[in-house]
Parts: structure tokens; sequence; C-alpha cells
């Protein structure tokens, strides 16, 4: 008889595994902005995420104490001189997702740090948003990031967004062992002291990742953002096993060389949603009749919608994320704290890997906040983001099916994702070889002075971001044997990604198990809320 | 060939070929357009009567040059450059300087210089193809950096103005003609290089290079923009 302790223990990792039987009931799958309910065919295991791990008591109390006590560093007030120059870098709007009820994680972090640099007689303070070649914060996302207080106090002479091109903002470090460029912000390079706040929500974010990546330019981004060392990542959510993190990491050292960095990472739980939409949190076993009735409503009243209207409708509803940890000090030992955390609320252990993996394909990625989530960024959910929730082993098998759930339309926002429309169908018509792709069209997109225009005044990604985009899906593509889309409203898209496409999602399951064999093992993961699978062999 | 470069360089000699950007200027770079030109040229005429006269008739055949810059941009071009018959070339190299410092500096689109300053920076060589006439354009395209400067150029007889331009006329599908001459003399690859205007008037030009770009465009140029998924910039 197995003790009392083994019991909970099986009972509290199976629970999140669930398998589909005669009786039980349909599930329901994110579709874009809309929501699908499917029998899913007996046998089918269903992934969920871990329930919400609890917040910490007093946020407050939690973030003094981190830069009190920080690992192998001075505590914060001890790096302090009067007269000092220090930069404050933040995560941008790609962290958390959706972003979250107000005050923001970076807010309350920001109103302690800044009291302690004014009570230290530092006054010398920019706060600079680590947005890399992502695109711009417009003023209304950067005051909700930091609260009114902070926003009229610093905007806009010293709380901006990084410019990757501004040629007189970046400075060059010396190169790593590995001849990578290592480019910073100017003003954060010649600070006496960089604090950056993080948010980490999966264990790619946060470490070296943060300085090395966020405040860079284009040239030291090619040295690991590339079709290459995507292929030598078994792993992008595993830093070990990444060559992406080897990379980052070795840019990283230069940087903590040359400069000091204070680092404060925070951690998030899972809650993605709550009140109304606290069903979305739930197995389907569990979900009480009023929890039906509000599903019921709700996918009546998004079939009513129009697209852009659900779009807002998403956006509008915040996630209710909680804080479960706050580190602080010197990059690695802080990450290595960052990690453990976020492991034990994403880490789903389940075991092995199936033949046919289901993925109901939400209306956000990092890439479309207030925004669409068009082909591309499809693309990268499947193949990038969701194929790689693992740790190390994929969910799905070397030549498997992956099956995800979207409208695919043709849709793209030329203010957010001006280059993404010329990338998607002038380009991929001709090759979707990521090689030929990097080599033959990458600079040529990343100079071009309208998409730099756009970068630097507007609101877009930059010029190379939709190749980073393609190339984060290389491990994806290179893996599965067949993508297919069910509920693809037109032929094209799919077709020039190199997917199949069905109406519903039945037709997709006959189709792969077509491909896979009559017998082949299906599994569903319910994501949103994130979690990642551990899969044991 | 309506080529006055603004910089002498001799042409590049490599074996790859160079990448040029081909602005338009009016309503692209700059809020004003031919006419503004005009009409500050006709007040400053010199005499009170030739002031009226001219103020006056410009004014007058306004309700015109919109109807035939609606039906055909070639014959608005045409009949409005009959406007500067009898003005004398001196005098209108001189008010060209004034021209551009009481209204063409103060009409630039706040970004178009850091538009420009991005397309050396990506290595173009600049160039301002203009419906504008060459003396006009001149201090504006020096002001700018321009390597280049593509204009109509009016025609002088004894000094003075006949009203006629020296074909062809700079504006519509011959803006894609001159610029291919011009890629073809400078060892400039067409498909490499960038066109920016803001109006569907400029369609040849746009789809004669290989990256083209709306800027501030018209109701036609964005629609035109977002069928063929070409960039759209606004400077203003």
């Amino acid at each position: 008889m197995r003790p009392l302790k083994t019991l909970k223990k099986l009972y509290d990792e199976e629970s999140h595994v669930v398998i589909q039987e005669k009786g039980s009931p349909p599930r329901f799958l994110f579709y874009g902005e809309d929501f699908w309910l499917e029998d899913l065919p007996v046998g089918t295991r269903i992934i969920y995420p871990r329930p919400p791990l609890e917040a910490v008591p007093n946020l407050k109390a939690s973030i003094r104490y981190a830069i009190n006590h920080p690992e192998q560093m001075e505590p914060l007030h001890a790096l302090l001189r009067p007269g000092m120059k220090v930069t404050v870098a933040l995560d941008d709007i790609s962290l958390p997702l959706p972003p979250m009820r107000t005050p923001d994680v970076r807010q309350a972090v920001l109103e302690i740090v800044l009291e302690l640099l004014a009570d230290s007689g530092v006054d010398d303070v920019h706060l600079v948003i680590a947005n890399a070649l992502h695109r711009r914060m417009t003023d209304a996302e950067m005051k909700r990031m930091v609260g009114e207080k902070i926003f009229d106090a610093f905007f806009p002479d010293r709380y901006y967004n990084h410019d990757a091109e501004d040629p007189d903002g970046i400075v060059e470090m010396e190169r790593t062992s590995h001849g990578e460029v290592v480019a910073m912000n100017r003003r954060a390079a010649e600070s006496d002291l960089l604090i950056y706040v993080n948010i980490n929500l999966v264990p790619m974010d946060g470490g070296h990742k943060s300085v090395g990546t966020g405040l860079t330019n284009y040239d030291s981004l090619r040295a690991h953002h590339n079709p290459q060392t995507i292929r030598d990542s078994a792993s992008y959510m595993e830093p070990e096993r990444s060559a992406l993190h080897k990379s980052t990491e070795r840019i990283g050292r230069v940087i903590d060389k040359n400069l000091k960095v204070f680092h404060i990472e925070t951690v998030l739980n899972n809650r993605a949603f709550d009140g109304q939409m606290e069903w979305l949190m739930k197995k389907e076993e569990d979900f009480t009749e009023f929890d039906r009735m509000k599903f019921h409503a709700t996918q009546f009243a998004l079939k009513q919608m129009p697209r852009a209207l659900k779009r807002k409708m998403f956006f509008s509803i915040p996630a209710a994320y909680d804080v479960i940890g706050v580190y602080a000090g010197a990059t690695e030992p802080t990450h290595q704290k960052t990690l453990e955390t976020c492991w034990k609320q994403y880490s789903v252990p389940v075991e092995g890997q199936s033949d046919i993996v289901i993925f109901g394909m939400p209306y956000v990625s990092p890439y479309n906040v207030n925004s669409i989530l068009n082909p591309l960024l499809v693309q990268v959910m499947a193949c990038g983001y969701l194929y790689n929730l693992n740790r190390g082993v994929p969910l799905v098998k070397k030549g498997g099916v992956i099956i995800i759930t979207h409208p695919l339309y043709d849709e793209f926002d030329p203010e957010h994702h001006a280059p993404y429309i010329e990338f998607f169908h002038r380009l991929l018509p001709e090759t979707r070889d990521a090689k030929v792709l990097e080599h033959k069209y990458e600079r040529e997109f990343a100079k071009n002075p309208s998409y730099v225009h756009l970068y630097r005044k507007g609101n877009s990604y930059h010029g190379a971001h939709p190749f980073y985009m393609w190339y984060w899906g290389e491990n994806g593509r290179q893996h599965v044997g067949k993508l297919i889309c069910a509920g693809a409203e037109n032929n094209h898209v799919p077709a020039l990604m190199g997917w199949d496409r069905t109406d519903t999602l039945s037709e997709a399951i006959d189709m792969a198990r077509g491909f896979m064999g009559r017998n082949a093992s299906i599994s569903v993961v319910k994501c949103p809320p994130i979690l990642q699978t551990d899969v044991r062999l | 060939m309506h080529s006055h470069p603004t910089h002498h360089r001799p042409p590049e000699v490599s074996a790859r070929p160079g990448r040029a950007a081909f602005f338009d200027v009016d309503g692209t770079l700059i809020s004003t357009n031919v006419v503004h030109a005009f009409g500050y040229y006709a007040q400053n005429e010199g005499s009170v009567a030739g002031i009226l006269k001219r103020s006056l008739g410009t004014v007058a055949s306004i309700p015109l040059f919109a109807a035939l810059n609606l039906v055909d941009r070639k014959v608005f071009n045409e009949f409005f450059y009959r406007s500067y018959a009898g003005f004398s070339e001196d005098r209108l190299l001189t008010m060209s300087e004034d021209l551009f410092e009481d209204l063409l500096k103060g009409a630039i689109y706040p970004r178009a210089q850091d538009l420009i300053t991005e397309a050396r920076r990506a290595g173009c060589r600049i160039v301002f193809i203009t419906g504008g006439m060459d003396f006009t354009m001149a201090p504006l395209a020096k002001y700018l950096g321009a390597d280049d400067l593509i204009a109509n150029q009016m025609q002088f007889v004894g000094g003075k103005a006949t009203g006629k331009v020296i074909p062809p006329i700079i504006e519509g599908a011959n803006k894609a003609n001159v610029i291919r001459d011009y890629c073809e003399k400078h060892h400039i690859a067409l498909n490499l290089s960038h066109a920016y205007s803001d109006s569907a008037s400029d369609y040849a030009m746009l789809t004669v290079v290989g990256r083209p770009t709306a800027v501030n465009p018209d109701l036609r140029l964005r629609a035109l923009a977002r069928s063929y998924n070409w960039p759209i910039l606004d400077l203003r």
C-alpha cells in the first residue's frame, strides 16, 4: 500500500491530466477571438495548467526584502551615492499576457525604487522601456504601466522607449569570445548603475536576456536571433539547453563586466482570468451550471460581434496575475531563484509524448497586445511558443501532427506590423526556408528606411522582426510532420505557410489519424493559462 | 535630362549597383504645392499692376486648376506653367531663395528630415523628383541634403520665361521613365531603390522601383498601398 505522502503527490501531479472517457464533458477551446466546444475522441489526454500559486502576502514588503537582501550583491541602498547617474530599464508590453490589472507589478517596484533613489540623493534617473526591436509603447500604454504619478513626473524626457536605430543612442562594448556584437543603449551603458525591473512569465524570460536583448540593437541581436541558433536550441524554455541563452549569457557577461547591473525579477502566477471569465481557469468537469451558462452566453455574444470589437473586448479584460516571487541582485543567482519559482507554477508532468497534439489558439501573443493576431503570429504561437512550452522534450513526437484551432484570417495591422505584411505576401510565396530568407532578405528589411522610420517614429515592429517570428517557429517546423489549422477560413494563408486546413476539429483529427495511423495518441493542451509540459519518456 | 546635381559627385563606378531613394516633394516632404509657389512669385512680381494682375489671375484660375488637376495632371501642368510667361529669369532665381525662406522652409513636414537621414543611413542616394520648377526646388533640395534634384525646367528666351516647360514634363508616368534613365546612368539597381510619394498620380513612379512607400497618402494611394502591401508613412 502506498503511503499517503506518495498518494498525495501522485494525485497532485496527475490531477492536471484528464483522459477523455465516454461520459466526459465536451471541451472548450480557444478559436482566435471565439470559442469552440468540442467532443474529443475517447482516450484523448487533456493537459491542464496547475492552479495559481498563492501570492506573496505583502507585495511591497517582498520587494523591499528582495532589494535589501539581494543575491550576491550589496543591498540596493548601499549601491547608491548622491549625484550618481541611474537608469531603470523595464520589460515592455509583451509581458505579461494578457496585460495585468493595474497597478502593474512594474509600478509597484518603481514606487519603492524611485523613492529610495530620491531619498539617497540620486536625481539623475531615467526610465527606459527595454523594447529592443519591438514596437514603441504608446503614451497611454506607458502611463498604464507605471501609474499616473510616475508618468507625470518622468514622461517624456526621462521615461521613454529604447530606440535601437538611434545612431547616437547606442554604444558598442567589446565583443564576446565568440565575436558577438555587444551593443547597448547609451544612457544605460553610461550610467553608474542600471536597475532592470523584469516580469518573468515563462523561464525563457529574464536573466542575461533582459539587458542583453532588451536594450540592444539589430547588429547584436543577429548573433542569436538567427535560424542556426534556433536550430541549436533544444528548448527555449530551458536555458541550459538553449544556444540562444548561451549566446545571451556571453553577451550578458560582457555587459556585467562593464556595467553594474542590479536585477529585480518578479514571478507571476498563472491567474490569467477571474471574475466573469473565471470559468476559463477550470476543468470542464468542475463547471457549475452557472459556469456552463456563462460559457454559452460568452460564445453566443462573441458570435454576434464583429472581430474588431471582440478584440477590443478581450484586451479590455486585464489579467488578475498575482506576484509569487520577487528576487534581486546579480544576474545569474537572481535568475536561478526566479526559474525555480517559475517551474513550480508552470511545470506539469506528463507521461510520454503524443502523436497528435491539439492547441486551442488564443487571441493574444507577446507581439499583438491591442492588435491583431496575424497569420505570422499564429505561426509563431503554434511552432514557436506553444510547441516549445516544454522542459526539454516536446509533447508531440518527432514527425507527429500539431492541430491548431484558428480562423487564420489574412489580416494585418499596418500600424503595428507593417513589415510583416510584405514578409508574408512577398517573401513567403518565394520561399519558406528560414536560412534563405535570412541570407537574402533580412538585412534589406532591417535597413529599409520606411520600416526604420515606422519603428522609430510610429508604433511598428522593426523590419527584422517578422524574420525573427519565422525563425522562432523553426524548431517546431523541423520537428512536426504536419500542421493542420482547423477552422481556417481561407486556403491561401495555410498554403503559404505549408500547412493543411480543415473546416472542423473532427476533420482535422481524421486527417491527422490518416497521417499517423488510426491508433495515434492525442493530447490537448489547455493553454492559456500558461503551462509547460514536463514530459517523462 | 532634367537633372540638376546640387552636390557634384562623380558617378559611382563599381561592380555592385547602388541604390537610391526618390522623393516626390509637394505633399510628401512639404505641405505646399506648385500653386503656392507660383502665388508667391505673383505676389512679389515687382510692380503693383503686375502683382494685381497675376494675383487676381491666379485666384480666378483656382477653380480651373482644381478641375484640371482632377481630370489630368499633365494637362494641369502644361496649363499651369503658362502662368509663368513673362517673368524674368534672374528675378525668379532671386525670389526662389526668398520663397524658400518665407514659405517652403516652414512647410517642411516635421519628420521629413528623419526619413531622408534614414534613407541615407541605408546607403541610398537621395534624389528629389518633382513637378515643381527647378529654381523653386533647388534651395529646398540643398537644405534637406538631396544629392540630385530632378525637376521641371522653364524655357527662357532673352531672359524671359516663355511659360513653356522643356519637355518632357516631370509628372505622372514620365517620372517613372526619368527614374529608369537616372538609375541606368548612375549604375543604380531599380529593384533595390525606394520611392516615396503622397499621390496616386505618382503610381508609375512608385511601381517602377522595388521598394515603394506611400507617404501622407491621399485616399486613392492609401487604397493602392493597402492592396499592394506597400508601407504607409505619415511625416506630418
